[in-house]
C-alpha cells in the first residue's frame, strides 16, 4: 500500500484523487486473489468450527446438528437430590488436563529450544573449517517430517530393543532398562527430548541469521576496552539478536500450543502427554462428538488468538521504546 | 520393422480393449500387521485371474484405534477412493449406514458362517459386512523353558504369575538377562480393553457393560483382577508393556525373550518362521482363569469385509467381498496366515488341520470368546472403551488403585449413559 500513496508530481486535487481512486480499485483487484483464497482455506473452516461447536453435530451426519446454544462449553442441572451436575469443555476434567499438559510443555519445550538454540548458533557463527557443512548437518532434524522423526524416536526409545536404553546401560548411567514413552513419568520428558532434538535448529537457524548482522566492530571496541566475553554476549550480542529471537520464541510458542503429531505417535492415549489438539481430534472422530470437538478446537484458538494479540501489543511497545 | 512394431500396437490396442471393457481397479483398506501385505497379493490373486479386475491394497497402521479414525473420517466426507474397507468385529454399529447391504449379494454363503458373527455384523436387518476371519487370543508358552525348569502349563492367572516369576528368576541367574516372564497388550488403546476384559471375566468380573446394558465394572472380582495385573508391570512383565502393543509384544516373544505371551492367532505362524528365535519351541493354550471363576475368556476379535456405499466400482467391491468370505479364500487364508475361518465346516478340514494343526484345536478358544460390549453400547462403545482402558492404564501405571479407579470408571459410565445407550 505505500506505493499506492506516494505520487511524486504535483497535480491538481480534482485529478490527484481520481487518480487515487483508480490506484485503490486496481490494488483491490491484485488483492482479490489472495482475500478469497485466505477466506476459503483459513476463515470458512474456522466460521464453521465455531458453528457447530454450538450444535450437537455428530460426523456421521455433518448437517443434521441442531443448535444447542451454549451447551457443548458449560450447562449445568440440579438433580432431585439437590446436587448440582456441570457438563461440558469447561467442567470436563479431561480438557483442563490437556491444557495444563499443552502448557507446560509449551513453557519447558520453548525454554530448552531457545538456549540450546543461541548456543547452537553461537557456535555456527564462529570461524572454523567446515563451517558450511557442521551448519548444513545441523538442520537435517529440522528438514525430517515430524512423523517420521516421530516413528524413529518411537524406537530407539523402545523400552526392549531402543539404541537409547541400549546406550544408558552401556555407559552405566542407569541400572535396568527404563520404559520412555509407557511410564507417565517419562511419557513428557520423552515428549520435550523429541521436540527440542527436531526444533533446536529452527532457532539456531533465525538466531545465527540474525548474529551475521551484528557489525563486527562492536566486537572490535568491545574487546579493545577489554569487557570480558560473558557480558559481551549479555550487553552487546542478546540485545542485538533480540527482535530475531523474539521472532523466533513465538513462533515456536505458536507451534507448541498446537502441538499434535509427535503425541499422536509416540503416547497417543496417554493422559499425561495428551494435548488440546489430540483430546479435540479425539472427540471429533473417535467418539464421533463433533460438536464438543469443535468446542474444544474453538477454545484452542481462542487462547492461540489471545497470544497473538498479546505478542502484536508487546511488539508495538518495544518499537515505541526503541524510538523507530 | 514397421511390420512387427504395427503387429504390437495391435496386439496392444485389443488388449486395452478387452480390459477397459470391464476391468476395475478396487481399493482395499486394511491394517497391516505381521506380513499381511504378501497374503493378500496371494489371497486376491485367484480373483483378480478370474475377473480381470484388479485389487488394490490400501495399507493402514496397525491399531484399530487408528484405523477407525481415519475411516470414519474418509466415510463422514463421503470418500470415493477407497472401496472396500477391513472393519473390526465392533464397529459394525457405528459405521453402519456407510456401508452397502451384502445379504443379497452373499446369498447361501451366510449360512455356512458362525451364526453368531453374522448376527454381529447386521445392524437394523442389514448385513453391512462379511466375516474374513475370527480371532480369539491364546496364551503362548515356551514349552522348552517350561521343560527345562520343571513347571507345568499354568492353569490360573495366579498360577501363570508364579511360573513366570520362577522362570525369569532361574534364567536371569544363569545369565539370560534379557528374558521376561509375561508380554502382552499394555499400551492405552483398544488392545488394553481385550486384555483387560479377558483378567475381569476369567475372575468372574463380568463383561464391563452386560447385554442388557447395565454398568458391572465396578465389583470385587474385577478388582482382584486387576489388582493382579498392576503386580506384572516391573516384574514378571518389562514397564514398557504399558506401552506395547501387538507387535512389541511378539517382537519380545519372537526373539526368544518371553516365557508367555497373550496374543492373537496370527503370532503362531509367524512365530514359526525360519527367522524365528522360537520356531518350534512353543505351544498355545486357552488363557488362564483366576479367582474362584472356573472358565477363562478370550475377546472375540476378527475381521469383515464392508463395501463403501460411495464407491464408484461397487459391483467388482461386491464381487471381491463375497469371494473374501468364501470357503475358498478363508480355507486360503488359513492355510497361509493361520487365521481362524469363520465357516464352520472349515475347522474338520482336513488340509488345515494337517498344515495348521492349531486351527481345530483353537476350537476350543473360540468357544469361551467373549465379546466387548459393543453391542449393548451402540455408538458409544468407542467412548465406553477409552474410559475402560484409561481406568485400567491408570491401575497398571500405579495412579491410583483399582478400587478406585473402577468406582470413577462406573460414575463415568453412568454419566456417559444417562437414560440407555
Amino acid at each position: 500500500m505505500a506505493t499506492v500513496a506516494a505520487p511524486a508530481q504535483p497535480i491538481s486535487p480534482k485529478g490527484r484523487s481520481e487518480l487515487k481512486a483508480q490506484r485503490v480499485r486496481a490494488a483491490m483487484w491484485f488483492l482479490l486473489p489472495m482475500v478469497t483464497a485466505l477466506f476459503l482455506v483459513a476463515a470458512w473452516p474456522l466460521l464453521r468450527t465455531i458453528y457447530f461447536s454450538f450444535t450437537d453435530t455428530t460426523l456421521n451426519d455433518l448437517g443434521g446438528g441442531e443448535w444447542i446454544g451454549l451447551q457443548n462449553y458449560l450447562s449445568w442441572r440440579t438433580l432431585s437430590s439437590g446436587r448440582t451436575i456441570f457438563r461440558g469443555v469447561l467442567a470436563d476434567p479431561n480438557w483442563w488436563n490437556a491444557v495444563w499438559n499443552t502448557v507446560y510443555f509449551a513453557v519447558v519445550s520453548v525454554s530448552l529450544e531457545t538456549v540450546f538454540g543461541v548456543i547452537v548458533a553461537l557456535v555456527l557463527n564462529a570461524e572454523f573449517r567446515g563451517r558450511g557443512l557442521v551448519r548444513a548437518a545441523v538442520l537435517i532434524p529440522w528438514a525430517i517430517p515430524t512423523i517420521v522423526s516421530a516413528k524413529m524416536w518411537g524406537w530407539m526409545l523402545n523400552d526392549q530393543f531402543g539404541i537409547i536404553n541400549d546406550l544408558l546401560l552401556k555407559l552405566g548411567l542407569i541400572s535396568e532398562k527404563i520404559a520412555w514413552t509407557a511410564s507417565p513419568d517419562t511419557a513428557m520428558l520423552a515428549i520435550i527430548i523429541v521436540d527440542v532434538w527436531k526444533t533446536t535448529p529452527f532457532v539456531a537457524l533465525l538466531v545465527l541469521a540474525a548474529l551475521q548482522m551484528v557489525p563486527r566492530e562492536i566486537y572490535e571496541a568491545a574487546r579493545l576496552d577489554g569487557v570480558n566475553p560473558v557480558k559481551v554476549f549479555f550487553r552487546v550480542t542478546l540485545p542485538l539478536i533480540r527482535p530475531a529471537l523474539l521472532v523466533a520464541v513465538i513462533f515456536r510458542t505458536l507451534d507448541a500450543l498446537r502441538m499434535f503429531d509427535l503425541v499422536y505417535v509416540l503416547t497417543p492415549n496417554s493422559s499425561a502427554t495428551k494435548t488440546m489438539s489430540v483430546i479435540a481430534r479425539e472427540n471429533l472422530i473417535d467418539f464421533n462428538k463433533f460438536g464438543y470437538g469443535s468446542a474444544q478446537s474453538t477454545l484452542l484458538f481462542l487462547l492461540i488468538a489471545g497470544f497473538v494479540l498479546l505478542y502484536i501489543r508487546l511488539g508495538r511497545l518495544n518499537l515505541g521504546g526503541r524510538g523507530l | 520393422m514397421h511390420g512387427k512394431f504395427l503387429t504390437a500396437g495391435v496386439a496392444a490396442c485389443a488388449l486395452l480393449a478387452v480390459a477397459g471393457a470391464r476391468a476395475a481397479e478396487v481399493n482395499y483398506a486394511a491394517g497391516i500387521t505381521g506380513n499381511a501385505v504378501q497374503v493378500f497379493e496371494e489371497l486376491v490373486a485367484p480373483w483378480e485371474e478370474a475377473t480381470g479386475h484388479d485389487a488394490r491394497l490400501v495399507p493402514m497402521p496397525a491399531s484399530t484405534t487408528d484405523q477407525f479414525g481415519q475411516y470414519r473420517l474418509w466415510l463422514a466426507a463421503q470418500n470415493k477412493d477407497i472401496d472396500l474397507y477391513q472393519t473390526d468385529v465392533i464397529w459394525a454399529p457405528q459405521l453402519a449406514e456407510h456401508f452397502v447391504d451384502l445379504k443379497e449379494a452373499a446369498g447361501d454363503l451366510v449360512e455356512k458362517h458362525f451364526p453368531s458373527i453374522i448376527e454381529s455384523q447386521t445392524v437394523d436387518g442389514r448385513l453391512v459386512a462379511l466375516p474374513l476371519f475370527t480371532d480369539a487370543p491364546a496364551l503362548y508358552y515356551r514349552k522348552d523353558l517350561l521343560e527345562k525348569h520343571g513347571a507345568a502349563v499354568p492353569t490360573t492367572w495366579e498360577e501363570l504369575t508364579e511360573t513366570a516369576r520362577k522362570i525369569q528368576d532361574a534364567e536371569r541367574a544363569e545369565g539370560n538377562g534379557d528374558i521376561w516372564g509375561f508380554v502382552w497388550q499394555g499400551n492405552a488403546y483398544e488392545g488394553l480393553t481385550c486384555n483387560a476384559l479377558e483378567w475381569i471375566k476369567s475372575f468372574g468380573g463380568g463383561q464391563i457393560v452386560e447385554p442388557d446394558g447395565t454398568i458391572s465394572v465396578n465389583n470385587e472380582a474385577a478388582i482382584a483382577a486387576l489388582d493382579l495385573a498392576a503386580s506384572w508391570p516391573g516384574t514378571i512383565s518389562p514397564q514398557g508393556v504399558l506401552a506395547y502393543k501387538e507387535e512389541e509384544a511378539r517382537g519380545v516373544w519372537q526373539t526368544g525373550n518371553a516365557v508367555f505371551m497373550r496374543n492373537w492367532p496370527y503370532a503362531y505362524g509367524l512365530g514359526n518362521g525360519d527367522d524365528s528365535a522360537v520356531k518350534g519351541k512353543f505351544d498355545v493354550t486357552v488363557l488362564p482363569r483366576g479367582g474362584d471363576s472356573d472358565t477363562s475368556a478370550a475377546t472375540l476379535g476378527g475381521w469383515n469385509v464392508a463395501v463403501s456405499r460411495y464407491s464408484d466400482e461397487q459391483e467388482a467391491a461386491i464381487s471381491l467381498a463375497v469371494y473374501l468370505a468364501s470357503p475358498e479364500a478363508q480355507k486360503r487364508r488359513a492355510l497361509i496366515a493361520s487365521n481362524l475361518p469363520t465357516i464352520i465346516d472349515l475347522y474338520d478340514d482336513p488340509e488345515i488341520a494337517k498344515e495348521q494343526p492349531i486351527i481345530p484345536r483353537w476350537k476350543d478358544v473360540f468357544l469361551q470368546a467373549v465379546p466387548r460390549p459393543s453391542a449393548p453400547t451402540k455408538t458409544a462403545y468407542n467412548e465406553v472403551s477409552s474410559l475402560f482402558w484409561s481406568a485400567v492404564h491408570d491401575t497398571l501405571s500405579g495412579n491410583g488403585t483399582a478400587a478406585e479407579n473402577l468406582e470413577i470408571l462406573e460414575a463415568d459410565l453412568e454419566a456417559l449413559k444417562g437414560d440407555g445407550w
